[in-house]
């Protein structure tokens, strides 16, 4: 399935729009989404795929827009000894980290 | 992550070419293993502390974290041949193609196997001795046997049982089951290596309708690949 979010990826950047790739390089307790798992998103609005069960992918997506303004990579903790966490609501009590980069 | 990177990446998965893609954290310097840990492009050469875990994990099909470095295999999709272009053969299609599987279907009987009935997969016309000898399973390759008729299955299930397949399953009754491992018996398979087919094929779960089947079978390849208990 992460192949064809590389697919969808390429075809939004073919597209003219700015894009993130999220990936999970590692996780800590009872995460839902292995390491290895991807989300992307684009400067239009569009997301595919997951590294949460839905709990971060609104977090990931708000770091999304620096990363594509910028260029500058990511390594970003969730977990719930971490507030930002709380406040998107990571309630399954696992950790994870993203590593979130702009394709471009 | 550049285009080009990214290309070079799918470039590898069209090929259906096991690649690893390594990426420094936190600075997200990224190559591709094996091709960036060849001498000649030392541009952007791995450490070889890096390529050597990144051939560990492509081999394993597992995850990497080694020195800093993230390493993702990128292997080629999980291999189902289906041996028989039946009705459940028709209800699996979906969740494997859902699931991400490269799917063939193997039946030389041109009237079933058709496009038309199968959409979106490989079709193999050959008797599934040929057929099986043209694809070599390997071990991310699932097998399944649908036809009930002896003349097809059981070439299909002797050269499955030759191969490293991680899942062999075979349709039908516990009785026609043990006719047919009378038969394989016959062609040289000892009982314990027989024990690797999974028959009456599937999940319990009571399945009635070809839908159902097909789930049963696609829960039961899932599970066996993920290393949990099927209650056999």
């Amino acid at each position: 399935m992460s192949d064809d979010l590389l697919t969808t990826a390429a075809a939004w950047r073919a597209n003219g729009e700015q894009v993130a790739i999220a990936t999970v390089v590692e996780t800590w307790g009872s995460s839902p989404r292995p390491a290895g798992s991807r989300f992307i998103v684009s400067d239009a609005g569009h997301m595919a795929g997951s590294v949460s069960g839905g709990c971060i992918e609104g977090a990931v997506a708000q770091a999304a827009a620096t990363t594509m303004a910028t260029g500058a990579p990511q390594l970003l903790d969730f977990g719930i000894s971490d507030e930002t966490a709380w406040e998107v609501g990571l309630a399954c009590g696992g950790k994870l980290q993203v590593f979130l980069e702009k394709l471009g | 992550m550049t285009p080009e990177l990214l290309a070079r990446l799918q470039a590898a998965q069209g090929a259906l070419r096991p690649v690893a893609l390594c990426t420094r954290l936190p600075d997200g310097a990224q190559a591709i293993f094996p091709d960036d840990a060849l001498p000649a492009s030392v541009a952007n050469a791995l450490p070889a502390s890096v390529a050597d875990a990144a051939r560990a994990a492509v081999d394993a099909d597992r995850i990497a974290l080694v020195d800093g470095w993230f390493i993702h295999p990128h292997n080629p999709p999980l291999r189902l041949l289906i041996v028989g272009a039946v009705h459940a053969a028709q209800a699996m299609l979906p969740m494997a193609q859902g699931l991400g599987f490269a799917i063939t279907v193997i039946d030389p009987r041109r009237a079933f196997a058709t496009q038309e009935r199968l959409p979106g997969v490989a079709i193999n016309h050959e008797w599934p001795d040929d057929a099986m000898a043209a694809l070599r399973p390997d071990s991310r390759t699932a097998i399944v046997t649908l036809t009930h008729d002896p003349k097809i299955d059981d070439p299909a299930l002797d050269a499955a049982l030759r191969s490293p397949a991680f899942y062999i399953g075979a349709l039908g009754s516990r009785r026609t089951h043990a006719k047919r491992l009378e038969r394989l018996g016959e062609l040289g398979h000892a009982a314990e290596a027989m024990a690797r087919i999974r028959a009456p094929v599937g999940l319990d779960i009571k399945a009635v309708t070809a839908a159902e089947i097909g789930l049963s079978i696609m829960a039961e390849i899932v599970a066996v690949r993920r290393g949990a208990s099927t209650g056999r």
